[in-house]
């Protein structure tokens, strides 16, 4: 294997690195002799999925955003814009050293907890669909933009664990250092928890598998998994138990009656998953053709969102999904490279924190589609419509990339 | 620092994780896949379900003509008028276009236009000229739909038989219900493909199901005979002020009906209007102060077949059965002898004749001619009831004809073990016991045509919308009741009842009719309502035609012989010239 050396070489070199990582306080590009690897592949990947998601958004929305009045282009231009910013922010963030993004940490963290406070307690969250997840920083001007404060949460969750642990690992399996990160982790996921149940699942997830990355513990994990285990088992046998122990709420028993069966309310809470499941089954093997289905005449609502991926099955079939499907494996095979041989553990800990990002959401939206679990709302990275969404995403790949410009190669 | 290693704890685990994101990635598209391929044929079902909308379009009901061709029921072209909401471009115009045109008051209108939904109904039935003139004004949005509404040019004629059909095109009554399947047809369909909110999408085609008219039925019936017939019950009914006048004339070979008229008739165009006695219409205040089942019951009172729906007591014109069983039992020939006293006792019982001082001796015919109570008594005692209640089965008089109208009535008799020679004696001469008049007739048809049963029908053959496929109804009766003899000796009495006996009031000279009167007491017995009958045929020697006359509740006169003979008599002397003529 043309890997790098002496990988497990601990103690000293970790000593070494943490120098390094701490150690530098300024803005400086890499210099020439890092610049071995550079992810190419891992690059194009991200303008293959970019672009075909600009096209799909455009088949979604196109319709109902002329009916609507807003023009057929309203959707696929700031989608567009975003993206464009998104890809300028990523390639100027892969050039830089990741090290210094440690500057960054405290304050993104910081920034995260107030924008989420705003957003859950004061008039500058936004209600839109009847859920309060989005942020105006001028409230009352209705026309301004809104953003969805919980990606920004992510990335700063990443930081912040990538630090710590770096910080932390020959001390990690500790019950201090446990809590301590117990500690952090907490008020984010708890915020976004508020008003928005899957999303603080993947903030939530995002922390407990970077945790389970560095950790040695495993009855710990054993133990987690029995849990979540049982609890699945009981959600889908005897959902009824949780509302009497008061674990859920009636509405989120009525969604998992609905998931179990979504034609009990077929013009309401099942509706969604319903038009979902219609679209899905009309596409066949290659579907109806790019820009022919008919679920996304505003059968499907959101359909340039978070249900995006059954207008792909129906107008692409098998084929088209499982193509995009493959996309997202060969980019978290990416991930693995570039986390195997990252230079450093900092480095190696900011690709997992995106790998299992990237990777929860998409197995999450894409189980929501095919209805494998209850219907919540989490968008496909990269291909569903979302301005902020995908801006971050793409700074998100600009620290891998940057990561990856860091491999040395032994010769 | 080149080369330096990532510290890396457990470079395991990022592959655990990996490995279990692939897995369930892998498991996500299994699923996909599945719902993709396997559940495919559902989905794209149910998808194509919502994403159409549906227009039926009204096959055409099959039609209904007499035995010449002359139509009973047909169809007339009438519109239904709605509102798509979302197509609408110029509310104002369409609620003030549509309010005026179809009468209808501008806030029902505006209420259906402004109402969100895929499409609403403004009012059904429309005539054809309105519906036209509608669709001139190419308003967006407003849609008008040709439909069929059954109509029928001749207004009451065979009301009872023919029945009507409801809004939706459905038999409600007689035949229209009987052969309901027939008439239907398959309705068809436009699909048209349609977004979430309902809007058709132009560049889309629709596709179209053509609707299947139904057969059209044409029946035994003969709309001059019937009219006929139909005439001559309303001025009997007029004249006696009768509760009712039935008039069934049919062939006693086949069982072919030729007419069925049962006065009061009811327009089958407006079947639903209530009128009083007088013929005058119930007024709105009127109808709103009767229960829904008052006036449902006074509907079905009107809409009653009472030849079919209905049993009487048949009185003296079952003497013919009784006669039937008698000469073909062998306990009497036209030859015996008997003695009327004007009474015959029976048991403990003094049974009277109708002729108080008595027939004194006569023979079997000439007690035949005088329909004498004590004759036919004594002939049902000779039989015994056994014997008695066997013809009575044998004639097919407990069974129901099987005639194809709905909601025919079963005979009421005695049965065999409650007969005494009381309940005998009274059979014999047709008392305690009911029967339909149509039951009654087609058993007396079966004793004079040579004694085979018959099956009275309506229909005749069908034949679809194309013209092409022409269906036969078959009504063979398997029955030898009678021997031929016997039946040709029950003729020749007849014949002499109608030629010299108490039916002379249907004499006609120049034809050989034969026929039995009847009068009988309604129960309670002597409250004064009487039911009058009579039965006849021609010619003697070889039926071809077979009438029952029957008035319920005459006033004044109400002898059978009075009051329905002449009646008889004058459908009797024309219809064989006309059925020569036509067939």
């Amino acid at each position: 294997m043309q890997t790098i050396a002496s990988r497990n070489e601990t103690g000293k070199g970790n000593e070494k690195v943490r120098e390094k990582v701490i150690g530098r306080k300024h803005f400086r590009i890499v210099p020439d002799e890092y610049g071995q690897h550079y992810d190419h592949k891992l690059l194009i990947t991200i303008f293959v999925l970019c672009c075909f998601g600009l096209v799909m958004v455009y088949s979604s929305s196109a319709y109902v955003a002329s009916v609507s009045g807003k023009g057929e282009y309203y959707f696929l231009i700031r989608e567009a814009v975003f993206m464009a910013i998104g890809i300028a922010v990523m390639l100027l963030i892969s050039k830089l050293d990741y090290h210094w993004f440690v500057k960054f940490t405290a304050p993104l963290y910081l920034l995260s907890v107030a924008l989420m406070v705003l957003t859950d307690f004061t008039p500058f969250g936004v209600e839109i669909n009847g859920q309060k997840r989005w942020l105006n920083l001028f409230p009352g001007v209705k026309s301004l933009p809104t953003y969805q404060p919980t990606e920004i949460v992510k990335i700063a969750l990443i930081l912040t664990f990538a630090y710590m642990i770096n910080r932390c690992i020959k001390n990690i399996d500790r019950l201090p250092v446990m809590f301590t990160m117990i500690l952090m982790l907490a008020p984010l996921a708890g915020l976004v928890v508020i008003n928005n149940l899957s999303s603080g699942i993947i903030i939530a997830g995002i922390g407990c598998f970077m945790y389970f990355i560095a950790s040695r513990r495993k009855k710990l994990y054993l133990v987690l998994l029995v849990l979540v285990s049982a609890a699945v088992v009981v959600i889908y046998l005897k959902p009824t138990v949780l509302v009497s122990l008061h674990l859920v709420e009636d509405y989120q028993l009525t969604r998992i009656q609905v998931w179990k069966d979504p034609s009990v309310d077929p013009l309401d809470k099942g509706f969604q998953v319903l038009q979902g499941l219609y679209a899905i089954g009309s596409g066949g093997l290659f579907g109806k053709g790019l820009g022919s289905s008919v679920q996304k005449l505003g059968f499907i609502p959101e359909s340039h969102n978070d249900m995006i991926f059954s207008i792909i099955c129906e107008e692409l079939g098998i084929f088209g999904a499982v193509c995009v499907i493959v996309l997202f494996a060969y980019m978290i095979y990416r991930f693995v490279y570039i986390i195997l041989r990252a230079p450093d553990l900092y480095g190696a800990m900011i690709v997992s924190g995106v790998l299992i990002h990237i990777a929860l959401q998409v197995i999450l939206n894409i189980a929501v589609v095919t209805n494998t679990i209850p219907n919540t709302g989490v968008t496909l990275p990269f291909i569903s419509y979302g301005g902020t969404s995908v801006a971050i995403l793409l700074a998100e790949m600009g620290m891998v990339l940057s990561v990856s410009n860091q491999i040395i190669y032994e010769k | 620092m080149k080369g330096e290693a990532s510290v890396f704890p457990v470079r395991l685990r990022i592959l655990i994780l990996a490995g279990a994101g692939f897995l369930l990635l892998a498991g996500v598209t299994g699923r996909m896949i599945w719902l993709m391929v396997w559940q495919s044929a559902y989905y794209e079902e149910e998808a194509a379900d919502v994403q159409q909308r549906e227009r039926a379009i009204k096959a055409a009901r099959g039609e209904i003509y007499d035995r010449n061709g002359t139509l009973l029921a047909g169809n007339r072209t009438v519109c239904t008028v709605s509102v798509v909401h979302n197509q609408i471009t110029n509310p104002e115009q369409v609620i003030s276009s549509l309010s005026d045109i179809l009468e209808l008051d501008r806030d029902t209108v505006r209420k259906k236009v402004e109402k969100y939904s895929s499409r609403e109904i403004v009012a059904t039935n429309v005539d054809k000229e309105k519906g036209d003139e509608i669709r001139a004004l190419h308003m967006a949005g407003v849609k008008v739909d040709e439909d069929y509404k059954r109509y029928y040019p001749l207004g009451s004629l065979a009301s009872k038989v023919l029945g009507f059909t409801g809004g939706d095109n459905q038999g409600i009554l007689g035949l229209e219900v009987q052969y309901d399947r027939l008439l239907q047809g398959t309705g068809g369909v436009i699909l048209t493909p349609t977004d979430a909110a309902g809007t058709e999408l132009v560049q889309e085609a629709e596709k179209r199901i053509d609707p299947v008219a139904g057969s059209n039925l044409y029946l035994t019936l003969d709309a001059d005979l019937q009219s006929f017939a139909q005439q001559t019950a309303e001025s009997l009914y007029e004249e006696k002020s009768a509760l009712h006048v039935s008039i069934i004339v049919m062939n006693p070979k086949d069982g072919e009906i030729y007419a069925m008229a049962d006065v009061p008739e009811y327009d089958l165009n407006d079947p639903f209007t209530l009128y009083h006695e007088d013929g005058s219409p119930y007024s709105d205040g009127e109808l709103s102060s009767m229960t829904e089942k008052e006036r449902s019951d006074l509907r079905n009172g009107m809409w009653r077949n009472f030849c079919i729906n209905d049993t009487y007591e048949p009185g003296s014109t079952f003497k013919i059965i009784t006669m039937a069983a008698g000469l073909s039992e062998g306990v009497v020939t036209p030859e015996s002898a008997f003695f009327c006293p004007g009474y015959k006792i029976v048991e403990d019982r003094r049974i009277r004749c109708h002729k108080r001082g008595g027939h004194g001796s006569e023979t079997f015919v000439q007690g035949a001619m005088n329909s004498c109570n004590p004759v036919f008594m004594e002939v049902g005692l000779r039989i015994g009831p056994s014997v008695f209640m066997k013809y009575i089965e044998q004639f097919r008089i407990l069974e129901k004809t099987g005639v194809d109208l709905p909601g025919e009535a079963s005979t009421i008799m005695h049965s065999l073990e409650n007969i005494g020679e009381v309940e005998l004696a009274t059979m014999s001469f047709g008392q305690s016991f009911q029967l339909t008049p149509l039951r009654h007739l087609t058993t007396i048809c079966s004793l004079i045509n040579g004694g085979n049963t018959i099956i009275p029908h309506f229909a005749a053959y069908s034949e679809d919308a194309a013209g092409e496929k022409v269906t036969c109804f078959t009504w063979e009766s398997d029955g030898q009741v009678l021997k031929p003899d016997v039946s040709e000796t029950v003729r020749t009495i007849l014949e002499a009842v109608v030629a010299e006996g108490s039916g002379n009031k249907a004499y006609i000279e120049g034809y050989r009719i034969g026929g039995k009167t009847a009068t009988s007491e309604k129960l309670p017995r002597g409250n004064g309502k009487y039911i009058s009958s009579f039965v006849g045929f021609v010619p003697a020697d070889d039926p071809q035609a077979a009438v029952l006359v029957l008035v319920n509740e005459p006033r004044g006169v109400y002898y059978g012989g009075t009051v329905c003979a002449p009646a008889a008599a004058e459908i009797l002397g024309n219809i064989l010239p006309f059925l020569e003529e036509r067939y």
